[in-house]
């Protein structure tokens, strides 16, 4: 099991990268400053943009750590967190 | 171990803190809900200034104000106790809510209308943030050990019941005034803003009694607390580690199907299904009342069998079973597929024509009743060309009525989707509890909950719309971004996620 999971970080490292791609190529493509629909204004593609960045790093991160064996086992108590 | 709590003390410490969390959605709720009628008083169309920040109110506060809510409040709730932040969160969102049905419109004070709005959106926004952690950390404090799911289950319930009372109180005041006397600049529509400043005085006297909690108030005491929680949560590897656990193991999935169980379904009853206001919204009532018993079951049972499988398992049924739920609510009103008998018309057909660039533009609106129950107006367009020649577009439906056979089969449909929701929020206040240390576990629990259940979730109208646009012959196209990040925060969580409840949070 603990392969497994080592071997699924790998998934989630290029996962992230891949979702932020997409999210700027959807970004691109509707971006219309002449629309009217919700989708064609800017302002809520940058704002999930720039808020999907940190998300998509803390699963590159997520997937890092999986990678290394971080979570081959989890804290039983807090003094294993501290 | 927890410091047992008096049974009839436990049961104040949750209902003072469901009773604020409550007051804090239905805040939260009644802009969502009331949006068409206060963007017609707040943002005019054709104003590009009030059309950015009328786009920014809506979206700002769900996405960037919430975690940075959950920084602010967890850290100050970590420092200076659970009881005095959610306390400070509950008057923020209170005096937000009522300032907002206070603001003139765009016709008597310009530009301002819609700044003063967004303001109070992010105050709304920010406190809604802060709430959920202290509600849950509080009442997770107080409870014993073997039955921190299901005390507190009776939070999660609040989510649902603000959207109920939310729901209760426009029909109420919308049925009880003209359409006209309802939408106007000083009309029907603030009173719901206005209530909520009475709701937030008895919830404020109730929190106002309260105690600390024991766990933190131990800690305090003995100089325990932590000086800078912030830091603590997240430069920590061993508990930044946790912290994105929780989120994509568990918090985004749920994030998803709650919002598509409680706002995806009402809209597409309405967008594409195009039920009647009134009937669309009865249905969800209905299918939220006979679910939300659901939340406090299934915080039970995880206190009984663990909390990780009985959300992996309502994230499983949603990747499951989300089209063919929504294949069934379109089928079931699919003209080809139903019998509708002795159809007449209820009014004169109303006739719109307009000029266009290459003739006129005529819009037929009838609308039509038949005997078996069914009711529906059709919005039939022509264009009529310089020539004289016809070309008709498409018929579309609307304001359709369902007969009482099809109407309750609606109201399974949702519930059930709202039953898959009661699965993943039942146990999940439990769960992020028991995954931090008392002393950073206000903020390292609100950050990765208001990510998940904000963003994530925030996003399946957004990203539904995205994709009905690149892909319009598909109508559940939008379904693929609740499936897909379902089933990937069910394969994280099934392989990293651990199934032991932690006896003792008391650390």
């Amino acid at each position: 099991m603990n392969k497994l999971k080592r071997y699924a970080g790998l998934v989630w490292i290029i996962a992230g990268p891949l979702i932020f791609i997409l999210l700027l190529m959807a970004a691109w493509y509707n971006i219309d400053t002449a629309g009217k629909k919700d989708i064609n204004n800017p302002v809520p593609w940058v704002i999930i943009i720039g808020i999907f960045l940190p998300i998509v790093i803390g699963l590159v991160i997520f997937g890092w750590y999986a990678l290394k064996g971080e979570y081959d086992h989890l804290p039983e108590d807090s003094t294993e967190i501290e | 171990m927890n410091q047992p709590t008096a049974s009839s003390s436990i049961w104040k410490v949750i209902a003072a803190s469901s009773m604020g969390t409550l007051i804090e959605w239905y805040d939260f709720y009644i802009f969502g809900m009331l949006a068409k009628t206060i963007s017609v008083q707040f943002f005019p169309e054709g104003n590009d200034v009030a059309a950015l920040l009328s786009t920014l109110a809506i979206f700002a506060a769900g996405f960037i104000v919430r975690p940075f809510g959950a920084l602010l409040f967890g850290r100050l709730g970590d420092l200076i106790g659970r009881k005095y932040t959610f306390l400070l969160t509950l008057v923020l969102m209170g005096s937000a809510t009522f300032l907002i049905g206070l603001v003139p419109g765009y016709k008597s004070i310009g530009v301002l209308a819609p700044i003063l709005v967004l303001l109070l959106r992010l105050i709304q926004g920010l406190a809604l943030g802060g709430e959920y952690g202290g509600a849950a950390t509080y009442v997770a404090e107080h409870a014993p050990a073997n039955k921190r799911g299901l005390y507190t289950s009776w939070i999660q319930t609040t989510a649902t019941l603000g959207l109920f009372v939310a729901l209760g109180v426009i029909l109420l005041v919308k049925s009880s005034m003209s359409n006209e006397a309802f939408d106007a600049e000083w009309g029907g529509w603030r009173y719901p803003f206005w209530l909520s400043i009475l709701l937030v005085g008895v919830s404020i006297y109730i929190r106002m009694k309260m105690k600390e909690s024991p766990l933190f108030a131990k800690l305090k005491h003995e100089g325990k607390t932590s000086v800078n929680p912030l830091k603590e949560s997240f430069s920590h590897k061993a508990n930044f580690k946790m912290v994105l656990l929780a989120l994509f193991g568990a918090v985004m999935g749920q994030g998803v199907i709650w919002y598509t169980g409680q706002f995806y379904a009402q809209n597409f009853l309405e967008t594409r299904v195009m039920i009647e206001f009134g009937q669309s919204r009865t249905i969800l009532l209905w299918a939220i009342l006979f679910a939300t018993p659901f939340f406090v079951f299934f915080g039970w049972l995880s206190d009984k069998i663990g909390r990780k499988w009985i959300m992996l398992i309502g994230m499983l049924l949603g990747v499951l079973f989300y089209r063919p739920i929504y294949s069934s609510f379109l089928s079931s009103v699919d003209p080809d597929k139903i019998e509708i008998v002795d159809v007449k018309e209820t009014a004169t057909p109303k006739v719109v024509a307009e000029p266009s660039a290459t003739g006129s533009l005529r819009t037929t609106t009838t609308s039509y009743a038949s005997t078996n129950g069914w009711a529906y107006t059709v919005v039939s367009k022509e264009t009529i060309k310089q020539d004289g020649s016809v070309t008709t577009a498409q018929m579309q439906y609307k304001d359709r009525v369902l007969p009482t056979p099809v109407f309750w089969k609606f109201v399974w449909l949702v519930f059930i989707q709202i039953f898959f929701v009661t699965m993943v929020y039942g146990p999940v206040a439990a769960f992020l509890v028991e995954l931090f240390p008392t002393k950073i576990r206000y903020t390292s629990m609100s950050l990765p909950y208001h990510i998940g259940n904000g963003v994530f979730g925030g996003l399946v109208p957004f990203i539904g719309l995205l994709l009905t646009t690149s892909f319009p012959a598909d109508p559940l196209v939008g379904l693929w971004y609740p499936i897909i990040v379902a089933a990937l925060c069910f394969v994280i969580g099934a392989l990293y996620l651990n199934n032991k409840i932690d006896p003792n949070v008391n650390d």
